[in-house]
């Protein structure tokens, strides 16, 4: 592997791990909360708000040169809204069950706090190449992390994954964790979880420099 | 559709709160919830921003209507509420500089909060006429602000307790969401 290609990885995966969008700076709540009641409906929300987000980045890259800095905002915001109009109507056209399930929330994705972050973070001062890494790594982080949520308030809520029963007739599912109630729980165990790795990572680090 | 004006204020108020049941607006409510003093008027000012969008977007949507142009529906909401925001910012700017910089960057951010868009997506949905239009964002915009003032108050006590390090921040505000939450699941049902 070259250097290049190092860093590029390295760029893709910051996304993905070190500055998860869902986890680590804690952005984009609220579709993440409202449709995770399923593995599937996450894993739709996921993929919509990948097209969104990479398409937007690319056009706000293309576009970075020629963009007055005044209406910056407001052009980006017009930009992600065409994209997100796009995705609403190739939803209802393809799974109209689907439409149903995620609901207003699909309009909703052009107030996704990442997207309107990433065009003005990266994808204004960046060229097209890696704009559109860090567009896919930030997407892919995403939707990890939705489909995280979604799983684990599918499989305990309901008992079931991607619909198919997990545990025997006898299993009585646990109902708040489908409800509004458990979306915040889910989130707040995951990010308990992530916190408790980060200072043991740090713990042990900093035993390692006193004995070096 | 025959709700009552009562009934869709007190859904869109308690029962279907709209930070607590509908997971709408939840980024200035983890981000402004810190001080009391402030989630007051950053309710009141989003409750403004709701109700001048709520009005907008039932003109727009009888235009677009009448025009054949519902695909652009989308893009005209977002582009009224960046605008009000906008205004809301120069008069708050103009006659309250002290409140104006203590709400800082969350004031601009009213534009992407999912609340405002919300009200003006779900009143075009719902098929909701004027009147109905206009309750149901007073409610919506009275129930953000009653779930930051809650929240607000939760986190000044928080303050002085002791809590695990390891537990402290986002997480332990997304638990308190969530046993708030659990307590207005205790109004559903009340709209009818």
């Amino acid at each position: 592997m070259t250097l290049t290609s190092v860093t590029r990885w390295d760029e893709f995966m910051e996304g993905i791990w070190r500055q998860n969008p869902l986890f680590v700076m804690v952005l984009g709540l609220c579709p993440a909360l409202a449709v995770t009641v399923s593995a599937v409906n996450a894993l739709s929300m996921g993929l919509a708000t990948t097209f969104v987000l990479t398409c937007s980045c690319v056009l706000v890259s293309l576009l970075r040169k020629l963009i007055p800095k005044e209406v910056r905002i407001a052009t980006y915001i017009v930009i992600i809204a065409t994209f997100v109009t796009v995705v609403d109507y190739l939803i209802q056209a393809v799974s109209l069950a689907l439409y149903d399930a995620l609901g207003a929330f699909i309009q909703l994705i052009v107030v996704n706090c990442i997207i309107l972050g990433r065009a003005e973070a990266h994808a204004s001062k960046n060229p097209l190449l890696p704009t559109l890494i860090n567009a896919l790594g930030m997407s892919a982080g995403f939707t990890i992390g939705l489909f995280a949520l979604g799983s684990v308030r599918e499989i305990l809520g309901a008992g079931t994954f991607f619909g198919i029963p997990l545990f025997g007739p006898d299993f009585q599912p646990w109902v708040v964790m489908v409800l509004p109630p458990g979306g915040f729980f889910v989130l707040g165990a995951w990010l308990l979880i992530f916190a408790a790795i980060a200072r043991r990572k740090q713990r042990k680090l900093a035993e390692a420099t006193q004995n070096a | 559709m025959h709700e009552s004006a009562a009934q869709i204020f007190i859904n869109a108020f308690l029962a279907n709160n709209f930070v607590l049941a509908m997971f709408l607006g939840l980024c200035p409510f983890i981000g402004v919830s810190g001080k009391l003093e402030t989630a007051v008027p950053m309710g009141a000012a989003s409750t403004f921003v709701m109700l001048v969008a709520s009005l907008c977007a039932f003109g727009i949507n009888i235009l677009l209507d009448h025009l054949g142009l519902e695909f652009l529906r989308l893009i005209a909401y977002i582009v009224i509420i960046a605008s009000t925001v906008q205004l809301v910012e120069m008069v708050l700017k103009k006659y309250s500089p002290g409140l104006f910089r203590a709400l800082g960057i969350y004031l601009p951010l009213i534009t992407t909060n999912c609340a405002v868009l919300g009200v003006a997506l779900f009143q075009t949905a719902r098929e909701y006429d004027f009147v109905q239009s206009i309750t149901f964002a007073v409610g919506a915009g009275a129930g953000f602000t009653l779930a930051l003032v809650l929240m607000a108050s939760v986190r000044e006590r928080l303050q002085l307790s002791d809590v695990p390090a390891v537990a402290q921040g986002t997480a332990l505000s997304l638990m308190l969401a969530g046993i708030l939450s659990l307590a207005f699941m205790g109004f559903a049902g009340l709209g009818g």
